[in-house]
């Protein structure tokens, strides 16, 4: 790596961390505030996370901060510790924070950075739906201005009517104007996914809803009249932002109710960590392993240490991180920009901040809840099987009546019970539990990784199957044989998954046999599940669409082949520079010609995860080469086009076609070869259908125009211009 | 079977002789076409284990045949089966039959253990020699390597080169100490076989038995354990595997 590389992602990164700091500071706000700490110790968690973690982590692009997962647990445990004194409960809370920190950062000193995989994916998810759930209800009625109902998820919920009610008839006018800021924060997080402006796109949802709050306010006080919303129903900042720490209190530290505060804390983060670290390592555009017990360790030391200021838990977030991920940043440094950046602002901007009304935070952790526990995920429990969402219901209602850790307990168990109720065979499980059940080697013929299993491979044994993957390169091409194997759950159905995309990113490949055998055998004794999530998706219920038709008549036409429901080619936008962070989820009505050199089809993609995910779905047109072509990217020019898709690569002029240099925005990693293939007929070619947008990856063209399905008549025209397409350049 | 080893053939039957259990086993012996081996009964009454084990060393016997069940129940696995008694007892080499069938099915490959071990070399001959008396095809060595000999622990992608790098000059190391033991086997005993060298990274005794199932060996040769307690068996390892779960027909050389 040369200098001016170096320099360049020097810049990237800082440019990653400006955006996220942008994003970080009102979600640190409001997490805070949501957890019943003052709002500062969420920044003060962003602040040393961002700075420890990039100092000390394992991990390569995630961002750590306050996280919405710890939300119940520590305002449980203010609320709990404190006897209902807010003040008290918080230094006892902080006590607790400090303790989980060292207990985490003995957890990373024992390698567990497997810990996640021990609890079934399902009772997982059910769990942070109950998170989510009980966030949202909690955070709908501060969005509404109402500060002061307590209470229990269920009661909440019966309470809306009443909220809604009591705005209406005895609300102030400050409580409207805060009402009114909320519902509409809650809009702009909801639409702005929606909204596909390039413009509006520069400055992340959560910002939007400060600076709309801000703009109300200087509204106001343009007029003279001064902002209309209470005092309480604004953020509050300590006067001297960094005089009297709070001092932790430890003097319950004999009680159980402390520990047991600390260690839901403790498992709760973890959790959180370990699994925002899974996310954002699919997301990774260099595809890089993050160590998860190195990252454990740092998160640890900074919670210590943010304890000791005053702040919260440190975790790793999913969100931040791929907003980061998503604007080029490439290694820790921009988490430790994010830190800086938060840190310059809330010191600029303290006086801007206290006018921010806590009605428009809590609109980004309503619809944060919403994410977590939104109806597609009990659609998608639902078609996995019946057993999942009787799993996932039973720990989502256990954990909402309970606590976490009863609630995922619960859900484990049953879990342990449907597993044992399916294969009709306890003995099945208790025999062979400690059993090893693992065979890994490397074929001495075919260089290939053969992986055995026998017996069972549930959530309870998984992690001597995932030992054993671990340690496979995963450049390498891997066969994990179930034909031994009498059951296999979901858990490790879906961590199979996340291993094959894992290893085809990386050039390898991991498949799994055996499966389809249990499938059919009828005679095999138990009822052994192939549940892929993405087979039971009926995408296609009941006769096709009149899109569908016309297609299929168009390649008839062309006497080209379609296919309603071909199979998802994962890897098929990856080979492109500009998608490199985008995950393929489904691709449908695929039009192919015989030759299979050209084909169209319908794909969903998103970039990015949970509140910063954009669902993408359109219509590409792929054009294989027989010769090869430089990589480039052509498009029509616009300013600020997401600022640089390839990091250190430029628009490229073509001092010969002035106009179409004006007009066209052509990218690639080699300027004079990309000159040298826009010749005088491409360059006039290319003006001529100035409207696609074409991707080269050097061996294949992808070509798309809008970012939404083309109709039949734009996919004919996107056809016709392939076809032309192909002849110019392969002749 | 002795058939093919030219060996005389010993029959045991524990318990009282009765006529009509004569008159059984003479039908069998009589529904054995070919030539007869030179046989003899013993009929004995007394302890299964105690008789098998007397009789081996008063036959002066080189191999016993017991049929055995193919998984141990819980009970069972502790207090020790009849086979399992007396493969940890019997002077002699032993072979474990799970699937006895009517019609002889040809042995056709086999897992031999490559174990760093003073027995390893008599067994991988053993191997050969029982092999190319049944007329097999391939025999399999398998190194199984304790994944701890790796002392690098994977976490991330750095450690991962280091860790497959370390596991290859492993395998290369001890797939020279096998090939040594390879070259002073004797010619004649070789045979056609079509040998392979397997190196496994895992659980020791373990791996070799899942192998075995996994490539369908007709045959397993393993080297006679050191004497096994009761803690072994709580805290199962090497050949307690492949007793709790036996794969295939297994041999155990002693």
């Amino acid at each position: 790596m040369g200098r001016k590389t170096k320099f360049a992602h020097l810049r990237s990164n800082i440019f990653a961390g400006f955006v996220v700091s942008l994003i970080a500071m009102p979600l640190a706000l409001g997490l805070a505030i949501a957890s019943g700490f003052p709002p500062i110790a969420g920044i003060i968690a962003s602040v040393v996370g961002g700075l420890v973690v990039a100092l000390f982590g394992g991990s390569y692009v995630t961002i750590t901060g306050p996280g919405n997962g710890l939300v119940v647990v520590l305002l449980g445990a203010v609320t709990v510790l404190g006897e209902g004194d807010m003040q008290a409960g918080y230094l006892y809370a902080l006590a607790a924070v400090i303790l989980s920190g060292v207990l985490l950062l003995v957890f990373g000193f024992l390698r567990f950075g497997s810990l996640s995989d021990f609890f079934p994916a399902t009772a997982l998810q059910g769990m942070l739906s109950a998170i989510g759930i009980t966030i949202l209800l909690k955070q709908l009625y501060v969005m509404l201005g109402d500060l002061t109902t307590k209470g229990a998820a269920l009661d909440l919920f019966l309470g809306i009517p009443d909220l809604i009610h009591a705005l209406i008839t005895d609300g102030t006018t400050g409580q409207w104007y805060a009402a009114a800021i909320g519902v509409a924060s809650l809009f702009i997080m909801v639409f702005y996914s929606n909204i596909r402006n390039r413009f509006f796109h520069l400055v992340p949802a959560p910002m939007w809803v400060v600076l709309l709050a801000l703009g109300f306010d200087a509204y106001f006080s343009f007029f003279g009249q001064g902002n209309p919303i209470s005092k309480e129903l604004l953020i509050s900042l300590p006067e001297n932002l960094f005089g009297g720490l709070p001092t932790p209190n430890f003097s319950k530290w004999n009680q159980s109710t402390f520990w047991g505060v600390v260690l839901s804390i403790t498992l709760i983060s973890s959790i959180e960590s370990l699994l925002s670290i899974k996310a954002v390592d699919k997301l990774d555009p260099q595809k890089r392993r993050s160590n998860a017990n190195k990252d454990m360790k740092a998160l640890g030391l900074a919670t210590v240490v943010s304890g000791f200021l005053g702040g919260m838990n440190v975790v790793t977030v999913i969100a931040r991180s791929s907003v980061n991920v998503n604007n080029q940043a490439s290694n820790r440094s921009a988490n430790f920009f994010h830190a800086v950046f938060l840190f310059v602002m809330v010191l600029v901007f303290q006086d801007q901040l206290r006018r921010i009304p806590l009605t428009a935070l809590a609109a980004i952790l309503v619809y944060t809840g919403y994410k977590l526990a939104s109806p597609v995920i009990f659609v998608r429990m639902y078609q996995i099987g019946k057993e999942q969402l009787l799993v996932f219901l039973t720990t989502l209602i256990a954990t909402l009546l309970t606590d976490l850790i009863t609630g995922i307990l619960i859900g484990l168990a049953t879990t342990f019970a449907v597993h044992v109720v399916l294969n009709k065979a306890f003995w099945l499980f208790s025999r062979n539990l400690l059993k090893p059940n693992v065979l890994m080697y490397k074929e001495t013929e075919t260089q290939n990784y053969y992986v055995g299993v026998i017996h069972f491979c549930t959530f309870l044994n998984f992690y001597k199957l995932k030992s054993k993957l671990d340690v496979i390169p995963q450049d390498m091409r891997a066969v994990v044989d179930f034909s031994l194997c009498s059951f296999v759950d979901h858990t490790v159905q879906e961590s199979l998954q996340n291993y094959e995309g894992l290893f085809e990113r990386k050039g390898g490949a991991l498949e799994i046999i055996g499966l389809d055998v249990h499938d059919t055998d009828s005679s095999h004794p138990f009822a052994v599940r192939t549940l892929r999530p993405m087979k039971t998706l009926r995408v296609f219920g009941g006769g096709r669409t009149k899109r569908q038709q016309q297609l299929e008549a168009l390649a008839q036409e062309h006497g080209w082949t379609y296919t309603e429901a071909p199979k998802t080619n994962k890897a098929l936008l990856r080979g492109h520079p500009v998608y490199q962070t985008a995950v393929v989820e489904r691709m449908y009505n695929m039009l192919e010609e015989p030759k299979n050199s050209l084909s169209l089809f319908d794909i969903t993609y998103s970039e990015g995860a949970f509140i910063a995910k954009e669902n993408v779905q359109t219509t590409f047109l792929r054009v294989t080469l027989e010769k090869p072509i430089p990589i480039f990217s052509f498009d029509r020019e616009l300013l600020l086009e997401k600022l640089s898709h390839l990091a250190g690569v430029h628009d490229i002029d073509f001092p010969d076609f002035p106009e179409f240099s004006k007009d066209f925005y052509v990218q690639g990693d080699n300027p004079t070869k990309v000159r040298a293939f826009f010749n005088a007929k491409m360059v006039s070619f290319f003006s001529a259908y100035g409207f696609y947008h074409v991707m080269s990856n050097g061996k294949e063209l992808l070509v798309r125009q809008f970012l939404r399905p083309a109709t039949p008549a734009e996919a004919a025209a996107m056809i016709e211009f392939g076809l032309a397409l192909k002849k110019k350049i392969d002749g | 079977m002795s058939v093919l080893f030219n060996a005389s053939l010993v029959m045991v039957h524990v318990g009282e002789q009765t006529t009509e259990k004569a008159a059984a086993l003479e039908k069998i012996i009589a529904g054995f076409d070919g030539d007869l081996p030179n046989y003899r009964v013993l009929w004995q009454a007394g302890n299964p284990v105690d008789v098998l084990l007397h009789a081996c060393i008063s036959q002066k016997a080189n191999l016993l045949i017991l049929g055995a069940i193919k998984r141990e129940g819980l009970l069972k696995y502790y207090l020790g089966s009849v086979a399992r008694k007396l493969t940890r007892k019997a002077p002699c080499d032993v072979l474990l039959l799970i699937k006895p069938s009517v019609v002889r099915v040809p042995c056709a490959s086999a897992v031999v253990n490559g174990l760093a071990h003073p027995k390893t070399e008599e067994a991988i001959e053993r191997a050969f020699y029982v092999l190319s008396s049944l007329g097999a095809q391939k025999l399999t060595v398998v190194e199984e390597i304790p994944e701890d000999s790796v002392a690098i622990k994977v976490d991330d992608d750095r450690s991962l080169r280091q860790s497959t790098i370390a596991k290859e000059r492993i395998k290369l190391r001890e797939n020279s100490r096998v090939q040594a033991i390879l070259k002073h086997i004797p010619t004649n005993i070789k045979g056609r076989l079509e040998v392979v060298v397997q190196p496994i990274f895992g659980t020791r005794g373990y791996s070799i038995g899942h192998y075995a199932r996994v490539v369908r060996a007709d045959l397993l040769v393993m080297n006679a354990p050191r004497k096994l307690t009761l803690w072994d068996r709580l805290f199962p390892h090497d050949l307690e595997y492949i007793l709790s779960d036996l794969p295939t027909d297994v041999l155990i050389v002693r």
